[in-house]
């Protein structure tokens, strides 16, 4: 190819050999970077909207056994993991007799959240924020959402968990 | 920069000194490499040589087939040498140009090429090949006082390779009246 019929090759102008042009970002290139990257964001947050809203949550019916509850001392708590998940979690045996199973992540920066023993609350150590241990709701601080909760079953001193997320 | 003043290469008036190739050297801009080739024509039967330095190209065909993009010409027409931290030795640029200037310095891993000692031809002086060759077949000046200095000669900047025609910032000088160099 002749030199005279590439001069307006994408490439060229892509690449140009002239420092000055090279340095020149124009008006015009800087606001189509602009919608490109803002309109990438809009369509990637759509998706993810999109498909949070056609595929609803699947709940699973499966139990999982977890320990006997005389095993944990009232007030105390053992932390498991659900057999083929990464996930933490916490089941809280509390003051009034009941048991409640948390994921361990707090819902702010993921810092694993620890029953305060004789409060009634759950505490994550990172930025001081409470939930409630009977129902996982946020009481203070920086995080946005309650705790995920795990349906506890009690079969006689048996505690099993269900209703996680596949 | 004065734009007023060109570079004309005489090839015919090069008389093989390599005082330029010295010349060349002598600067640390370049790690004491010379920019400036002085080649042999047809040993075996002449002892006519020649002189390339950089011809600094309109469109320099080097900067063009560079991948790293190491190679760029700035507003005074200059085709710098390759960026140091860009260059990848790959010797495209060595392969592309139609004049041989660009060499890979294996030392370097590096292309090494002429930029017209772009600190001296900044600031209004020669550039050093310029003002060391003693028979003038390197020549940095006006125009008028080449034409003054060589009434039978003509400067031409266009050369044509095949299907490429390159236009250059250098000027050869040529038998009176032409105005282009045909490479076939």
């Amino acid at each position: 190819m002749a030199k005279e019929e590439n001069t307006q090759e994408n490439w060229k102008q892509d690449f140009p050999v002239k420092k000055e042009q090279s340095l020149q970002v124009s008006r015009r290139d800087f606001a189509k970077f602009l919608v490109f990257i803002s309109g990438g964001l809009m369509l990637g947050s759509g998706f993810i909207a999109a498909k949070a809203l056609l595929s609803p949550e699947e709940k699973s019916e499966q139990e999982f056994f977890v320990c006997k509850k005389s095993e944990i001392p009232v007030g105390g708590t053992r932390s498991f993991t659900i057999k083929g998940e990464g996930t933490p979690y916490l089941m809280i045996h509390l003051e009034d007799g009941s048991a409640h199973a948390y994921e361990q992540k707090c819902t702010h920066l993921s810092c694993a959240v620890f029953y305060a023993k004789g409060t009634g609350k759950i505490e994550c150590p990172c930025h001081h924020g409470f939930f409630d241990a009977a129902t996982g709701e946020v009481l203070a601080g920086p995080p946005p959402r309650a705790l995920p909760k795990l349906v506890v079953v009690t079969k006689g001193d048996d505690l099993y968990v269900k209703h996680y997320r596949i | 920069m004065n734009s007023q003043l060109e570079f004309f290469v005489d090839m015919q008036r090069c008389i093989g000194c390599k005082a330029c190739e010295m010349a060349c050297a002598e600067c640390e801009t370049n790690g004491q490499e010379s920019m400036i080739h002085v080649n042999y024509v047809e040993r075996a039967t002449s002892i006519q040589t020649t002189v390339q330095v950089c011809m600094h190209c309109d469109d320099p065909v080097c900067a063009n087939v560079c991948p790293a993009d190491a190679i760029s010409k700035d507003e005074f027409g200059i085709v710098h040498t390759a960026n140091t931290e860009r260059c990848i030795g790959c010797s495209n640029c060595v392969m592309a140009c139609p004049f041989g200037v660009p060499k890979k310095v294996e030392k370097y891993d590096m292309m090494m090429k002429c930029n017209m000692c772009y600190d001296r031809t900044s600031i209004g002086k020669k550039p050093m090949c310029a003002t060391v060759c003693p028979s003038g077949a390197l020549f940095f000046g006006t125009r008028e006082q080449i034409a003054e200095m060589r009434p039978n000669s003509s400067p031409v900047n266009q050369f044509v390779f095949g299907k490429e025609v390159v236009k250059t910032k250098v000027h050869l000088m040529m038998p009176k009246g032409s105005k282009q160099l045909v490479v076939e």
